[in-house]
Order: structure tokens, then sequence, then C-alpha cells
């Protein structure tokens, strides 16, 4: 049997968070009453011109630039023509051979472009099918007519519908980040279509690609990809061939049915756009876009590993969730870096407000051993509950960590004197039965004790 | 009172000599008298008028495809009839700004597209020197109002000679000025790279006086700059100094013999105020035709499409399907020549074919431009006829497209060169209005104002006959 490579490149549509539409002055539309967000321009009525939207302009340089693309010194938009009612002048204004950015990289996936265009309105079909098919009538909301979109295409650099999801999430985090878009899959500022084609493994040639429209969720991309990996995987093997065709995926059969064949792909009849001029970046407007792009997570990430030594889990987790990557920044000042990560993460899963600076006190009591790690686990949730100073908490609490071993041994003595059967099955050579004996020390320590120092005495007291 | 220029007239309301009210209502029922059908709309009353802007309440006839908020604004088709539209093209605010006033809106080949205003959804229009013989187009009402003296002025537009072949087949002034100069925000495109408003009216002062209250950047329409400097009330009556240049191309072959000697003869009325006269090519002017006709429609075929029955206009009642819906609303909505040049342009523009037609005629158009560029070097002006003949009988070019379509011979270059012409009146030929064009520069409309100004007293046309 032929091992074969799956080759997948992305087209993800995203939706600017301008505060107007693409090319009228209509405000962006969040599901209020259909066609109230609609002015004489984004309904095509006779007469009317489209004028770029300058925000709209710096959200795509601005990712250009965050994802290294080359910003064209000079792109122009070109007329998209075909029929369909969601589409109020019967074209979409789109960019064609001439996007605002070309090249480009995020993380191990290459960017071929990303071009500006503006989305179609909505069609709601009314009828108990709530689809196009067997529906009773269908009605028109131009509400999302002419929200600006930049589309996003890829270089086939993906090899697994894994990889995909994984570069998807980087991918939606970087521009959630860069606050371009509200990057919801779900709600449709995020959409993505495939290219999935397979080769037999070592070879270097493409094999025919069809293309996935619209996998509205992380999940659904993973599943529907796999799902044409095995569909074409079963083609090849069967001796047949894979057909070039435009494909949906429904997740609720996960089954894969045609839209449309390549014969039966529109001719869209691209001219450039006669009532735009050029679009042609001034070094002011580059400028200004470059400025407002935060560190982003892919930087943030291999920073987190260069300059602390995080593990690459910890170090994707503050790039992903970069309010968390400051606190810790700010609480690792001159400390020990990952010991205040792990810290860091233990407010962060338990989900409270703590200064960084107390905090940073907190890593440098256990640090020195002053309190246990399970004392200050203890002091961490009483400073989430109350506040205040972790060395006055430890003293106020009795959980400094015993200094003297003589209270410890002690304790050692009496829990070994309390298990006399734990005993006897150690000394039968039941190593592991020890932890039995641990927790009743512990107990009795409130968690003051050192683990190490514990182990150590009970090896001494039982001439282990 | 009809015998008033608009400017005279501004001017007598301005003194208190003529009352605005009283002015208005003689040319609206000039106008609601109309015999032809030159008018698609009349206002029934005199509006507010306040006389205090540069234009003094004067009333102005609109073609039909300009937007005006509440009338009937419906490009000479049936797929808008009785389409209102819920806001004013830019070009007609300014002049309201101005203290123009509304007085009707004119016919027009359906969309602007004809020569004759013969393919207006609402009949044709008729031309006031000899009814039995068209006005030119497309904007043959807006030519037609003001020679017959039922509009003191008018605006039109000109995508390829829809304005300057008008108004020589009527005996009037009309100006398309530098693409840009004019907004085109409100105006119910054709070719959205080559449509381009202008005035006009009965005199060269009249042009220039409309034309500066229309000019004007606009935020609404990207392709807009106006003109570098205010434009200027025209005063010169010499042409010392002045280069003519009489492209071989457009004043030889293809020209009837009457209009090439009324065109000769204000050549010597040139040389006699000063200028110089030289014979010189533009050695693309030839392939302008078959450059225009793959370029226009192919606009067309792209700016028309938003006419489906779906939001506005006309929609073919009983269809069961989408597509039926479409195709029956298309084709009983659209006229032949709308039609024609729908499937023209999409052919130009369809895979495979792009290069060899859209492509190669916008390389023409760039070759064209540059042959105007050249003749700047060596002439302040090019003069040509504004049209090969004279006006035609009703009918006789119908059933032949391309010998209508040669009727822009002399016009369409300049449309794809992007730069200002004006066509004033030239004389007559066997009875009927020639046309006598002068092209300059981009934004020379000054210059050009100026030069007309000057042939327009040597030339001594009088008008009144039609508007008896």
């Amino acid at each position: 049997m032929t091992a074969y490579e799956p080759v997948i490149g992305l087209e993800i549509h995203v939706q600017l968070k301008t505060r107007t539409k693409m090319f009228c002055g209509c405000a962006l539309s969040f599901g209020e009453e259909p066609n109230t967000r609609t002015c004489p321009v984004c309904l095509g009525l006779p007469g009317t011109l489209p004028v770029t939207n300058a925000q709209a302009v710096q959200y795509g340089i601005m990712m250009g630039l965050a994802l290294g693309c080359e910003i064209a010194p000079r792109s122009i938009f070109h007329r998209k023509n075909y029929f369909y009612p969601d589409l109020a002048k019967g074209y979409q204004i789109s960019q064609y051979d001439i996007p605002l950015c070309l090249g480009g990289r995020l993380g191990d996936v290459r960017i071929h472009r990303i071009h500006l265009e503006e989305d179609a309105a909505k069609l709601v079909h009314v009828g108990t099918s709530g689809r196009i098919h067997g529906s009773d009538a269908s009605i028109v909301d131009y509400n999302r007519g002419g929200t600006p979109l930049a589309e996003i295409v890829t270089e086939p650099d993906i090899h697994s519908a894994e990889q995909a999801r994984d570069w998807l999430q980087l991918l939606r985090e970087t521009l959630r980040q860069l606050g371009v878009s509200d990057v919801n899959m779900e709600e449709g500022s995020l959409r993505c279509d495939a290219n999935v084609s397979i080769r037999p493994a070592g070879s270097s040639e493409l094999g025919t690609k069809t293309e996935l429209k619209n996998m509205n969720s992380f999940r659904f991309v993973m599943q529907g990809i796999n799902a044409e990996i095995a569909r074409q995987t079963a083609l090849l093997e069967a001796g047949e061939a894979v057909v070039q065709e435009t494909l949906h995926f429904d997740p609720t059969s996960g089954r894969i049915s045609s839209l449309r064949s390549k014969e039966e792909a529109h001719d869209y009849r691209y001219f450039p756009e006669p009532d735009l001029v050029p679009l042609v970046p001034t070094p002011e407007m580059l400028e200004a876009a470059q400025a407002a792009i935060p560190e982003l997570p892919a930087e943030r990430s291999a920073r987190y590993e260069r300059d602390f030594e995080l593990a690459p889990d910890t170090a994707y987790l503050f790039s992903f969730e970069p309010e968390w990557g400051d606190y810790f920044e700010r609480a690792a000042d001159g400390a020990d870096a990952r010991a205040t990560a792990i810290w860091v993460t233990e407010l962060r899963s338990r989900g409270g407000d703590v200064p960084p600076e107390t905090l940073a006190k907190l890593v440098a009591l256990v640090g020195a051993k002053t309190v246990t790690a399970a004392a200050g686990r203890t002091i961490l949730d009483t400073l989430i509950a109350e506040g205040g100073d972790p060395a006055q908490i430890a003293e106020r609490d009795g959980l400094t960590a015993l200094e003297d071993s003589g209270e410890l041994e002690a304790i050692v003595a009496k829990v070994i004197a309390e298990h006399p059967d734990v005993v006897e099955r150690i000394q039968g050579g039941n190593a592991k039965a020890m932890g039995a004996l641990v927790g009743p020390i512990m107990r009795e320590t409130k968690g003051r004790a050192d683990g190490g120092e514990v182990n150590r005495l009970l090896r001494a007291a039982l001439g282990l | 009172m009809i015998e008033l220029t608009a400017a005279q007239a501004a001017a007598a309301i301005k003194t208190g000599d003529l009352d605005a009210r009283e002015y208005f209502d003689v040319y609206r029922e000039r106008a609601a008298a109309d015999a032809l059908n030159a008018y698609t709309w009349v206002a029934e009353a005199a509006p507010e008028i306040d006389a205090s802007g540069p234009l003094a309440g004067v009333p102005v006839a609109i073609k039909d495809l300009f937007c005006t908020e509440g009338v009937p604004s419906q490009a000479g088709s049936k797929i808008l009839e009785g389409y209102r539209p819920p806001y004013t093209a830019t070009s007609v605010a300014n002049l309201q700004r101005a203290g123009g006033t509304l007085l009707g809106k004119t016919n027009q080949d359906e969309f602007a597209m004809g020569s004759s205003t013969e393919n207006s959804a609402f009949g044709p229009t008729l031309n006031p020197w000899d009814t039995a013989r068209v006005p030119g187009g497309s904007s043959g009402g807006s030519a037609a109002a003001v020679a017959a003296g039922t509009a003191p002025w008018s605006i039109g537009t000109d995508t390829g000679g829809s304005i300057r072949q008008p108004a020589a087949l009527c005996g009037i002034v009309g100006l398309k000025p530098t693409y840009g100069a004019i907004s085109r925000y409100g105006m119910i495109a054709f070719a959205s790279s080559l449509d381009q408003a202008g005035p006009f009216t009965r005199d060269v002062t009249d042009s220039a006086l409309l034309l500066s209250a229309m000019v004007g950047a606009d935020p609404c329409d990207s392709t807009s700059i106006g003109l570098p400097g205010p434009v200027e009330l025209p005063t010169r009556t010499d042409l010392k100094g002045i280069r003519l240049g009489v492209p071989a191309e457009l004043s030889g072959e293809g020209i009837e013999p009457g209009v090439l000697a009324a065109f000769n003869d204000t050549l010597d009325r040139a040389r006699a105020l000063g200028a110089t006269v030289e014979t010189m090519h533009l050695p693309h002017a030839p392939h302008g035709l078959a450059a225009y006709y793959l370029i226009a429609p192919a606009e067309c075929s792209s700016n028309l499409a938003r006419y489906d029955g779906v939001r506005y206009g006309f929609r073919a009642p009983g269809q069961a399907t989408l597509l039926d819906m479409y195709t029956a609303t298309r084709e009983q909505g659209f006229g032949a020549e709308v039609k024609r040049r729908i499937m023209l342009g999409t052919y130009a523009l369809s895979s495979g074919y792009y290069d060899a037609y859209y492509g190669r005629a916008q390389k023409v158009r760039t070759l064209i431009a540059k042959d105007f560029t050249d003749a700047w070097e060596r002439f302040d002006f090019v003069v040509t006829p504004t049209a090969p003949g004279v006006a035609f009988e009703l009918g006789a070019k119908t059933a032949d497209p391309l010998a209508m379509y040669v009727n822009d011979v002399c016009t369409v270059p300049m449309s794809l060169a992007g730069i200002p012409a004006i066509s004033i009146p030239n004389g007559l030929s066997e009875g009927l209005p020639t046309g006598f064009q002068i092209t300059g520069p981009a934004f020379s409309e000054n210059r050009i104002l100026d030069a007309a100004f000057a042939l327009e007293q040597a030339i001594g046309f009088d008008g009144g006959k039609a508007r008896a």
C-alpha cells in the first residue's frame, strides 16, 4: 500500500473590525434588525460610487506587516462579476492580480498573499427547512453587505489536519491581538476554506486539489480535512482519479458533497474597478500601521523560550494569553523566571487577582525554602481571598517551614510508632509503602515540612 | 424674456429687473407644452427660490440619468420606470447650492447608449430645427430643450460625445470637461472611466457660468479632482499667438461636404483673429471608435448588472425561479441597444478574450492619450468638426448600429484621453446646425472657453429660429 502525504493550503476570510463598511459610511452590523445598516451605496442604488475605507486599508497593511508580507507600493481593486441576490451591484469589489500584500510567513507556513474585498449580504431562507432547498422564499438582509474582508491565502505548506488546526489557531490569535478582527469562527468573522490534495510520500509533484468550503470551527476544519484526505486516498487506491471541484463538508453526517465542478466554475470577468483609484500607501500610512502592531504570539513565545528559558508549553500559553504573559514579566522581574512561571500558572488556574509584586514575594519565600510549595499554595489561596503580604500570612497562620529538624524528627517518630503495620510492610521489602507514612506526617506538620527532609528522616529512622 | 441668455437673466434677477419666480414659470409652462418629447418630467410648480447665489434661481433642465431626490430618474429605461431615488447627484446638488432650480428631467438614449435619443424607452426626442430629424444623443432631450428655448440651459453627460454631438446637431454650446472635474456621484453609470457631466447652453458665457457651479472634488467620488482654479467668464476677442492643430484623421474623409465647408470657414475666421492653423496627425485616432466600443460596453456590462429586479425598478412578473426572474426582467426591461452592448461587453471581458479585446483596447486608449500629449508640445488646441454630419432623419440609422456609432468618430478620442472639449455652433449646412469642436489639454477649460468665446463672436451664429 502506498503511503500518501497530504498537501494543504488555506484561504481565510477575516471580517475586519472597522467602524464602517468597506466602501460606504454605514456602521458595521452586529445583529441589528435586517436592512437597517444600509445606504444607497451598499444597496447598489443607481448612480452610487464606492469610496475605500482608510481604516480597512490600515488593518490590511498591519496584517501584512505582522505576517512579514511585502506591502504593494500600488495595488488596485477589480470587479468580480456574477449575479446573485446577496450581491447588490452584480459584482463584488475585490483585489485580483495586484493585491495589497504579497509573500510572508507565520510560524511554519508561508503566506502567498493578502487582499481586501467586501462581504456579500446575507440570504435568509424562509420555511421549515431553513436551507435554500425546500424553502418557501429567500429574503435578503443587506446589513452584512459591504463589510470589509481581508482574504489570507497560504502556500500549500500544511501536511496534516492537526497542523492546519494548530496553525489556524495561531493565525486567529495573531489577528485577535492585532485588534483587526473579532475572529469568531461561529459568527463568521473568521471563515476558512481548505485546498486539499495528496501525493505519494516523497513525491514533489502536487496532486489534483479540491476546495473544501466554509468550515466554521477549528474542529470542523480538522474533521473536514481528514474526511477529504480519506476520500482522496480511497479514490487513488481504487485506481480512480481525484477530480478538481469545490466541496462542502457536512459536520453532522461527516459527509462530503460536491458544490460545483471545474467545468461549472464561474467566469467572473474580472476587470479593474474604474470607480476607484489605485491604493498607494504613503510612508506615513506604513509607519502608522507599523506603530499600531503589538508584540504578536509567535514572537512573544520565542522570546519567552529564549530570554526566560520557559518550557515551550508555558511560553505558548503566555503568548496566547498575553495578559498573563505581561503579568508574568512583571512578577519575574529580577526573579527566578521559571519558578515564577509555575506560580503564575497556579494563579491563572485559580483565576484570582494578586498583584505581581506580591506573587513575586511568594515565589521568593518558596525559593528560599522559608515556606514549602504546599504551604505556598495555601498562602496563594489566602492572597486571592483576602490579599495581604505572603510573609505575614505565613507567620500569622503558622505556615513557615520547620527549620530545626528536632520538631520534625519527633513527629516522624510519633507517626512510625502509630503505624506498626506499615513499618512491617516496609521492612518486609515494600519500600513504596513508605508513602503511607508521609501523608500523616504532612498532616501533622500542616504542610510546613519539606518533602525531601521527611523522606530522609523516615529512611534514617527505619534504617533503609 | 426667453431671448435672454441664462447669464443675462441671472444678472437681471440680481438687479431686480426680472422676477425669478415669474421667469421660472415662463420656462415651466414652455417645458410643460414641449412638443419635442424633450422632457420625461417637468416641475409642477416653482420651488422656493433663493436668488442670492451666482445662478440666481435660473431654472436648469437635467438629463434623466442624474439622480434627483424624489423625482423620477429613469435613465431613459423601462427597467427604471418610475424610479425615484432617495438622494440627489452631487453635480445637481452643487447647481442647486449655487441657486439653480430644477425645471425638469430630459429625455435621453437608454443609459446614455446612442447618438440620436431614439433609444429611449419613452420615445424619441425631435430636433427643433426639423422635427423629422433627431437631436443627436445621448443627451438629446437636454440639447433640444435649450435649442428650442424650453429651458434656459441644461446639463447632460458625455461618454463618447453625448454632450458635444447633440449640441452640434441642435446649434448650441456643449462642453465636456476634463474627466474628474465634476463628480459622477449620482449619475446613473454607463461607462465609469468615460462618463463626465457638462453644460448645454445657448452661448459660451453661459457655459462657463454653469460649469463653474458644477465642478469640484467630491468625497463620494474617488475619481473626482475638480479644477485647479476657479472657472472664469470668457472675455477674449482675438486668438493672437494661438496655435490650432487640425488632425488630418478627423477632418477629411467621412465628413459631409457642407460640414467640412463650415469648418474651413471658421478656420479662416481663426486665422483672421490671429491664430495659426496647421494640419497635424493623431495617428491612433482612427482606432478610437473600435477601442471605445470595447471599453464602454465592457464597463456597462458590469455597471448594468445591478438592474436585476431584486431591489428596485422593474421586475418581470410571474417567474418561478430566480434565474427566470433575472432573465425575464432584463429581457423585458432593457432595450435592444443596451442588450447589444451588454453582450458585446460581456464577451470582451470573458476569460480567454480579455487580452485580445479589453486589454488591447486599453492599450489603444493609452496611445490615443499620448497622441494628444504629443500634440500639446506644438499646439494650444486641436480643432475638428464635432460630428461628421448634420442631424439625420428619425429612423435613418436605427437599423445599422455601425452607421450610428460612426457619429462619434470626432468626439470619442477626447473621451478616451479624458481631456476637455467644447462644441460651439458653427453655422448651417443644408439649413441645419453644424458644430466646431475645440479640444485642449486636461484642466484647460478656462483657455478653451476663452478661445470658444472669441470664435463665437466671429461666427455670429443665431439660434433664434429654433426657439420660434
